[in-house]
């Protein structure tokens, strides 16, 4: 510290007051530099790896198979013609669709319940509730698939003992429609439980008390005390669940790879087919920038949110 | 007024009582449905260490609980642990993560400094970006990215995926850090700036000691993408030698139409195992940073 103040005293007595003014600016332009360096890797590697990909994926999708023609929106229009693309965006909407939702109201009846208890207790019971999220979402699927496993499925032995008829979990189409998007809510419900667990421990306690001595029910503080309190928070989570759920690509990968009869294909496992397996890179490009729309709209939103706060933090 | 008028008009005590009692059964009921939702989510990974500890012999006869593993074995573990094969998909899983976590957290750190501190023309505007690109999944991207990875010659080469995994990660990272970064008061790098340390000195002997929680959960969500992610190692890496745990075990356990569920649950135990042996320690500090950004303000 005095070193320090030392330094910078001996450098003002010496140096004339004009010449201090250019360094400073030299200084200046010196740091604004160094940000821009600093920046460099990140920049980098958003432009060369996310940006400059998703441009190339529209160059790509207006190519015929092999790569050397242009064609257009055939590849679209061809896509749009299909029953089995329709069926794509029927499976993408529903799937995305119910999952958010039930993970939502789950994720908002666990915080709940979360809030109740309190101190140690509520770590223990968040840590176990947080298992599904923690494990790799792969290797859970594959567990899944273990426990809906058509010749030894341990819930349709459980199903029986309990005197009921076993069920082909993924063997018909509405049946393993059913399955992929109670796997996604097992594993995203965690996620949402603690986003809203969050938001509950930020509601101020003295507006429930004062809704107490009102004599307000319990139904009433939830709607006129949590949920316009939670609102932004809520809105923030959905919107995007919604764009990570309507990309989803491992669960319907790994548990039913898009059977039976092409019922179960997301967007992105459906492009994965197209363009990887069968080898149509501009066709599976087409497949996945359908998305691109919808998530556009929602990163809209959730980026206006966003930058909302931090507005409101920065004043 | 007339609130206070009821309050004093009703026996004090025997209020608090009741509001006591509502309160235990509340607490009674929370715990109940708590259990019930712990149990139904807790059903795969329970039913996975269960599998995992049975002979080939006990599932191939697929007959009486399924549930409980009749006889316990390690063989499978056993197995897996002697398997070059699977060796080489842990192996590959742990570089690969070390070296995705290391240049994450570097980049990101470095820019987040920068975005947070050394305010310049546009840092608004990258900051913005940054974020947006966090919400471009790699679903929409592993098809140009194909071309682009084979163009550089790196399909089915595992360093595809350390090219690769931070673009997964940094976003997020750095934004999980510059919301840190910018929460330390500015007087303390102004009062190292005037005791004349360089910008190296303030970020290291300053913000990354102070805003370490951020970092450490920003570490936790890069290892968590770089161990689990899926669909670009499924997508580039072809060969046996070349993959890593989700992918390995996914493809390569699963041969013909025999399945040895037990190895390949044991091989999901040990796949699970260090994210979950890191999630338990660090539990606190990924949920403060994962909803530090969200329930401000």
């Amino acid at each position: 510290m005095a070193d320090g103040t030392m330094v910078m005293g001996s450098g003002a007595a010496t140096s004339p007051a004009p010449r201090r003014v250019g360094s400073l600016k030299k200084l200046g332009r010196r740091r604004a530099t160094t940000a821009l360096l600093l920046c460099a890797p990140l920049i980098l590697l958003v432009i060369s790896l996310k940006i400059y990909p998703t441009f190339y994926a529209v160059f790509l999708s207006l190519l015929d198979r092999k790569m050397n023609e242009f064609v257009g929106l055939d590849n679209y229009i061809f896509l749009l013609s299909r029953p089995s693309f329709q069926l794509v965006i029927f499976q993408s909407c529903l799937f995305a669709l119910t999952a958010v939702m039930l993970k939502a109201l789950i994720g908002f009846i666990l915080a709940h319940l979360m809030h109740n208890i309190r101190g140690r207790n509520q770590r223990i019971w968040r840590g176990l509730l947080l298992v599904p999220w923690v494990i790799p979402l792969s290797l859970s699927t594959l567990t899944w698939w273990w426990l809906f496993d058509p010749s030894y499925s341990a819930l349709n032995w459980t199903l029986e003992w309990l005197g009921f008829d076993p069920i082909p979990f993924l063997g018909t189409t509405w049946n393993a429609r059913i399955a992929v998007i109670a796997v996604n809510t097992w594993f995203g419900a965690p996620f949402f439980m603690i986003m809203y667990l969050a938001a509950l421990k930020s509601v101020p306690e003295q507006l429930y008390e004062a809704a107490a001595i009102d004599g307000a029910s319990a139904w009433q503080k939830l709607i006129y005390i949590t949920l316009p309190m939670m609102r932004n928070i809520i809105l923030i989570t959905v919107l995007y669940s919604l764009i990570v759920t309507f990309a989803d690509f491992d669960i319907v990968r790994i548990l039913t790879n898009g059977g039976p009869q092409d019922s179960t294909h997301l967007f992105a496992t459906y492009a994965f087919t197209v363009g990887i397996q069968s080898g149509n890179i501009p066709r599976g490009a087409s497949v996945s920038l359908f998305m691109l729309p919808v998530l556009a709209t929602l990163a809209f939103f959730v980026l206006r949110d966003v930058l909302k706060r931090s507005k409101e933090i920065s004043t | 007024m007339t609130s206070t008028a009821t309050m004093a008009g009703a026996p004090p005590r025997k209020k608090v009582g009741s509001l006591e009692r509502q309160n235990r059964w509340a607490l009674r009921g929370s715990y109940a449905a708590l259990s019930v939702f712990v149990v139904i989510f807790l059903v795969p990974p329970f039913y996975m260490i269960m599998t995992s500890l049975k002979s080939s012999a006990e599932i191939s006869a697929q007959q009486g609980n399924p549930w409980i593993a009749r006889d316990p074995t390690l063989e499978n573990f056993a197995y897996l642990v002697s398997n070059d094969q699977f060796q080489r998909y842990f192996f590959n899983s742990v570089w690969v993560t070390a070296l995705v976590v290391i240049l994450s957290m570097t980049i990101a750190i470095l820019a987040a400094f920068s975005l947070s501190r050394m305010g310049f023309k546009g840092s608004q505007v990258i900051s913005t970006g940054v974020f947006l690109t966090y919400l471009v999944p790699p679903s929409l991207l592993f098809i140009p990215l194909f071309q682009i990875v084979g163009s550089l010659g790196l399909i089915n080469n595992t360093w595809v995926l350390v090219l690769l995994f931070p673009t997964l990660a940094v976003p997020f990272c750095t934004w999980i850090m510059i919301g840190y970064f910018s929460s330390i008061p500015r007087e303390l790098d102004e009062a190292a700036l005037i005791d004349g340390a360089s910008y190296p000195q303030i970020l290291l002997k300053i913000f990354i000691p102070v805003a370490l929680p951020g970092i450490i959960a920003a570490t936790i969500f890069a290892f968590t993408v770089g161990w689990g992610a899926f669909l670009y190692p499924l997508a580039y890496l072809y060969s046996a030698d070349q993959a890593v745990l989700t992918v390995g075990i996914v493809r390569e356990l699963i041969r013909g139409d025999v399945f040895a569920w037990g190895t390949i649950m044991a091989a999901c135990v040990m796949g699970a195992a260090p994210p979950i042996i890191i999630y338990t320690f660090l539990m606190d500090y990924y949920v403060a940073g994962l909803t530090a950004g969200a329930t401000k303000g």
